[in-house]
């Protein structure tokens, strides 16, 4: 069935997730469908809906009142779907690290397959997290 | 009966009708990449969405209807596929059809916009309720101006509701397109494809930055692409419908089909274009447009019809 590998490969959506972010990766996530960038190149769309979505790219410090949600957001989304952390906080928690209202890192709630550092990530670290994520994504759907 | 088969399911049903559809998608997305200085995706990229589609988890809502959830995405493939038929058998002078084909199109071409709204109340999800219902207005806004505009059709090509009648007396006396009431009548239809194909000022319905998808957004998996897949066959059908109805229609042979193509093509460049350049609309506006300016011009129309030009 190689031809579902490929079409899970050159298709994947993105379901983007801020969980109390700055706001500054999330920029970074809209240079990357700048005319600069484009990654609609490679297929890849932001999809408004979680049941429409193949990668869901997290970023911010996940505070504490965002934990419940990513948790339902997360068995909502349809398998085979990988994780991306984007951003230092919530791959490592940054210096929200001992916090009194956030419960970093996001990995504590979900499991994490790709970590993007960065603060904010450059666009192309992006999109060489996202190519990480699409093999794993891969793997995935040969042990569904 | 192997032939009946071949036409539904082969050619220019189902399949013929995906893959034109597939690459008619491509054609939007490419061009809208195109506008915003961008290079934009592959031509295969929307067969591989939909393959992909096939691969993922199919989700069920729990509260949801669940018969009537998965049955909606495949009455609007089949809505689109049998509107396509319809259409293609006067194009390819294959058969002479039957009387009233025209009325029968017109339902047909209701189908999917009829399935997105049932899918997305069994899906008992809010936003897609919110979409269903928004749906339902812009159908009843757009369907009062868009008969209308086929009226002046039937009109100007002798009271005939028999696609193939129609597409002989345009090839006899000229398209409608050419004449100033049929160029009118025909910028009305354009008006109204776009909202039936839920292109950008009139997606009211699915609103993806507002309410997530509409009706979409509890669809996963599967069904998802068979109402993406839907979408995309009324992307190429509605053109073939317009360019039968007002453009006398495409011609048998080579050259026929190469100049059939370039007509799909003008009135896709036209309904991008607009996409392109317009903010979305409110429902209300939306309704207020069609049902005023709109149906206006599309009476017009039908006066300088009856008047001779």
């Amino acid at each position: 069935m190689s031809f579902l590998k490929k079409a899970l490969t050159k298709s994947p959506w993105v379901f983007h997730l801020s969980t109390g972010s700055c706001n500054n990766c999330d920029i970074e996530i809209i240079d990357c469908l700048t005319p600069r960038f484009d990654v609609e190149r490679f297929g890849v769309m932001l999809v408004g809906s979680i049941r429409h979505a193949d990668i869901i790219l997290i970023t911010g410090s996940m505070n504490k009142k965002s934990v419940k949600r990513v948790k339902v957001l997360y068995e909502q989304a349809p398998r085979p779907c990988a994780v991306v952390a984007c951003g230092t906080c919530s791959c490592g928690g940054h210096f929200f690290r001992d916090s009194y209202n956030t419960d970093t890192p996001v990995s504590k709630t979900i499991p994490v397959d790709v970590y993007i550092p960065g603060c904010p990530p450059k666009p192309e670290a992006l999109i060489a997290g996202i190519v990480k994520a699409l093999g794993k994504l891969d793997e995935k759907r040969k042990n569904r | 009966m192997i032939k009946g088969i071949f036409y539904f399911l082969i050619f220019p049903g189902f399949l013929f009708t995906a893959a034109m559809g597939c690459l008619s998608g491509w054609f939007d997305r490419k061009l809208t990449a195109r506008i915003h200085w961008r290079v934009g995706p592959p031509w295969y990229q929307n067969f591989v969405d939909f393959l992909k589609l096939l691969g993922k988890e199919i989700i069920v809502p729990a509260d949801s209807m669940r018969g009537l959830f998965l049955f909606a995405p495949v009455t609007a493939v089949i809505g689109a596929t049998l509107l396509s038929v319809v259409l293609w058998q006067p194009n390819l002078r294959t058969d002479s059809g039957f009387l009233g084909d025209l009325i029968v199109a017109i339902y047909l071409s209701m189908i999917p916009a009829l399935a997105l709204i049932i899918g997305g109340m069994a899906s008992r999800n809010p936003l897609a309720s919110l979409g269903a219902s928004r749906e339902m207005k812009l159908m009843l806004a757009y369907e009062l101006p868009f008969i209308v505009s086929i009226a002046t059709v039937i009109i100007k090509n002798g009271y005939t509701i028999r696609l193939y009648e129609m597409v002989q007396h345009q090839a006899a006396h000229g398209a409608i397109i050419g004449s100033p009431s049929g160029f009118i009548a025909f910028i009305v239809a354009l008006l109204c494809m776009q909202a039936k194909l839920g292109l950008v000022p009139f997606d009211i319905a699915e609103a993806e930055t507002e309410i997530m998808g509409g009706p979409l957004v509890e669809y996963s998996g599967a069904p998802l692409g068979f109402f993406r897949l839907s979408k995309l066959m009324m992307l190429f059908a509605m053109p073939v419908f317009l360019i039968t109805v007002f453009w006398g229609g495409i011609a048998p042979g080579a050259l026929g089909a190469a100049v059939g193509l370039g007509k799909l093509l003008v009135i896709l460049l036209v309904a991008v274009l607009i996409k392109n350049t317009n903010p979305r609309l409110r429902i209300d506006q939306a309704l207020r447009f069609f049902w005023g300016p709109v149906t206006v011009l599309a009476v017009i129309s039908i006066l300088l019809t009856l008047a001779g030009l």
